[in-house]
């Protein structure tokens, strides 16, 4: 018997284009503009100045606090200048912009491929290394990832969860790093394991990938306390609660972290990252990225550096079709629709996706018909037709009682109501007003 | 290069629509429909007809000329509550009084509260009942199915099993004899009986139903609770004095118990959101349905159970919430 999350959940139509295509490593791009707020928490404090000769690897921004991250130089050259650019956010934010030379990498880095699976590293020793090596969370949250592996005092983890699901519809980097890096995502566990002080790690994959959940319960059996988890695909079963709730079935109360049940979660591409930096001394500065989309005549799996362009991928995938209505950063679902194609990618970026026309644009909203379908759907057990309504009115006191800051923004209401109407986008308003109400309270 | 359309996640949708749903129902309604015609044949032919052409025009109307606001006749619901109408009627209503129910549904129940999705009351039963109140002869007289297949208002009419329950109770006879009197329960659940146009075969509604939960039109929680609590209620009075009381199975086929618990209490506008919420409205109706048809004056209940229990959804939906997230707290393991 397959398991999946308690409550509610969709099944958008997987597309997945770009499925068992090869990593492919994309050039060293020309320039590279490097945003200092990749990440969720403090922006970094760039280290260089304009005309700084930087090879890759190089820290070239600093971590300003506890959640924040550092941040490499994805190539060699010379820093042209610090500038604000337009980012994925559609809006202008500071960048260190670097002009390439050659392809020279910090003489610390191991570029052997060659599979290291002694961990000399004590476990403070990774949680150290780890921030210092600016991983974030990779499946798009950008969560700093030393942060969840600092378990709190009075706190204990016994369980760790990696993030293979990838339930975002048309995305395909985690399972193509999966069929391709496997080793190293086991090795890569063990690295967290051994940092977290756990004896047990389970890997969740969705049923729709068969392929990698044999891979790596094949690879697996070299490992001690690595189980893989098949699960039935089920959006959002990415999402940090819901996977652990399919995996061990804890639920997280609500405003709490998974270590409240015992739980870590990291992405598999995240594992991966720790993997180089802890054995290969290597930082994060470069990503799996799919580019994909019905129209595109090429939809592949790149392995590009932190900060380029959106176009130069677009373009190695067969560039930008005709009828190119809409480009998201990320999946469908969850991701960020974008202004422009001028932008960088960052290291939370896991995917583009590229919308024809016919399906960029909403459809029209009806009026709501009760039918209860959010409710359904719903995999946090709220009322989404209820705190789009109060939303709208401006009720926040209403809002916060039905509990409006436990959504977690799936989209799964706005996605299943028949009326189309923007049940989301309304609750993230009233989350964003709530939210305010709620920080200025504890003041 | 094309300009790029920018908006807030979701960017995919299921493709579900207003539409699809009501048609969705529609057409879980067509078994019952071919029932209808086939029992009452050219009475159902009429009153289907006028009803859903006058909620159509009328719903038209009332938005072209009263509200200027745009037509919503499309989307299918109005059709839906004049074809629910027609099956709530008897096949020999004459058709001014149809026009009129009809009225009453779409002005009074849907529109005047604002249209689709504001009526606190299902519209059809609204009208149904304003005829029952109004014209109490006209709503009570039903033709005998298969027999007046070729007649409209010359149909030859005759009892209910309800009302022969009702009647011969009230005159002391018991149930053994009185169930002498009405056809088998195979003949009730195929619809061989007396009764409005479409609320007669149980096996009809039943297939609908099973076509509307495969399609996620509805959810199995209002539907079971009606039906099963109104088992369970009239099991428990049918065990206390059987002679005095018909037994479950009877209350569950005659009437419009199956129509009401699959396609009138099921209404989206006026039944609760959440799954829990459901079930008490459910519960609800079949207490209210056995409490009018054993204790009160009329033979039938389910159209005032329903609209009764319609009344008390905004109260159910304040206070029965969904199970959330996270609720009961499993603590990790040590």
């Amino acid at each position: 018997m397959l398991k999946t999350f308690s409550l509610g959940g969709v099944h958008p139509a997987e597309n997945k284009f770009s499925a068992g295509q090869k990593i492919e490593i994309l050039p060293v791009p020309e320039q590279v503009s490097v945003p200092i707020a990749q990440h969720i928490g403090a922006p970094s404090e760039p280290i260089v100045k304009k005309g700084d000769e930087v090879k890759v690897g190089q820290l070239i921004a600093k971590s300003t606090g506890f959640v924040s991250a550092n941040i490499h130089s994805p190539v060699s050259g010379k820093v042209f200048k610090i500038d604000n650019v337009l980012d994925a956010s559609g809006y202008k934010k500071q960048a260190i912009i670097i002009k390439t030379e050659g392809d020279e990498w910090d003489e610390s880095i191991d570029r052997s491929e060659e599979l290291v699976k002694e961990i000399t590293a004590s476990p403070e020793e990774i949680v150290k290394k780890v921030g210092e090596a600016g991983i974030v969370g990779l499946g798009g949250a950008t969560f700093p990832a030393h942060v969840k592996l600092s378990v709190p005092p009075g706190k204990t983890c016994d369980v760790l969860i990696l993030n293979g699901v990838e339930c975002e519809p048309y995305l395909t980097a985690d399972h193509q790093l999966m069929m391709e890096k496997g080793d190293e995502i086991m090795v890569g566990t063990q690295i967290l394991m051994k940092a977290l002080k756990v004896e047990k790690a389970i890997i969740g994959i969705e049923n729709n990938k068969p392929d990698a959940i044999k891979h790596m319960t094949d690879l697996a059996s070299n490992y001690a306390g690595i189980t893989i988890q098949a699960l039935k695909v089920q959006y959002p079963q990415g999402g940090e609660k819901q996977l652990i709730d399919a995996c061990i079935g804890r639920q997280i109360p609500s405003g709490k972290l998974p270590i409240e049940v015992g739980a870590v979660v990291q992405n598999v591409g995240t594992t991966l990252a720790v993997y180089e930096a802890i054995q290969k001394n290597k930082p994060l500065f470069e990503r799996v990225v799919t580019v994909t989309g019905k129209s595109v005549s090429k939809p592949s799996n790149f392995m590009a550096r932190v900060g380029t362009p959106l176009n130069q991928l677009i373009d190695a995938a067969g560039g930008l079709p005709e009828d190119t209505g809409k480009v998201i950063g990320g999946g469908p679902m969850m991701g960020k629709a974008l202004s422009s194609t001028d932008v960088p990618i960052t290291k939370g970026s896991s995917g583009i996706l590229i919308m024809p026309n016919e399906i960029a644009k909403r459809a029209k909203v009806e009026p709501c018909i009760r039918c209860s379908k959010c409710v359904t759907v719903c995999p946090m057990g709220l009322s989404p037709y209820l705190l789009s309504t109060v939303s709208d009115k401006g009720i926040w006191d209403r809002a916060e009682e039905e509990k409006i800051m436990d959504c977690i923004e799936c989209g799964s209401c706005s996605f299943t109501c028949p009326a189309s109407r923007p049940l989301l986008d309304y609750i993230r308003l009233g989350k964003g007003n709530v939210g305010r109400i709620m920080r200025s309270r504890t003041k | 290069m094309n300009r790029l359309t920018v908006s807030p996640s979701p960017h995919v949708h299921s493709g579900d629509s207003v539409k699809k749903n009501m048609y969705g129902v529609i057409i879980a309604l067509l078994p019952a429909l071919a029932a209808s015609l086939y029992y009452f044949g050219l009475g159902a032919v009429i009153v289907t007809l006028t009803a859903v052409v006058s909620c159509v025009v009328f719903e038209w109307a009332i938005q072209k000329y009263l509200l200027k606001n745009e037509s919503t006749i499309l989307d299918g619901s109005a059709a839906l509550t004049g074809l629910l109408l027609a099956f709530n009627m008897p096949s020999n209503l004459p058709i001014w009084i149809i026009i009129i129910g009809s009225l009453v549904a779409i002005g009074i129940g849907k529109m005047s509260f604002g249209g689709l999705g504001n009526n606190p009351f299902n519209p059809a039963l609204v009208g149904r009942v304003f005829l029952l109140i109004s014209f109490p002869v006209q709503m009570t007289l039903w033709p005998k199915p298969i027999e007046s297949q070729m007649h409209y208002l010359d149909a030859e009419t005759g009892a209910t099993p309800l009302s022969v329950m009702k009647e011969g109770l009230a005159n002391g006879e018991t149930v053994s004899t009185l169930m002498s009197k009405i056809p088998s329960y195979t003949e009730l659940f195929m619809g061989n009986m007396g009764g409005s146009a479409g609320e007669i075969a149980a096996i009809a509604l039943l297939v609908g139903l099973i076509f509307m939960l495969i399609r996620k039109i509805i959810t199995w929680h209002i539907p079971v609770a009606v039906i099963g609590s109104i088992a369970i209620f009239t099991g428990i009075l049918n065990l206390v004095s059987p002679e005095q009381y018909a037994g479950p199975l009877f209350h569950l086929l005659t009437g419009g118990v199956m129509l009401g618990a699959i396609f009138m209490a099921t209404d989206y506008v006026s039944s609760p959101m959440a799954n829990k919420g459901m079930l008490i409205y459910g519960v609800g109706i079949g207490i209210i349905t056995v409490v009018i048809r054993v204790f009160g004056a009329y033979p039938e209940g389910v159209s005032f159970a329903i609209l009764i229990m319609n009344g008390f959804v905004p109260l159910i939906d304040k206070y029965v919430k969904p199970k959330r997230f996270g609720e009961v707290v499993k603590p990790a393991k040590a």
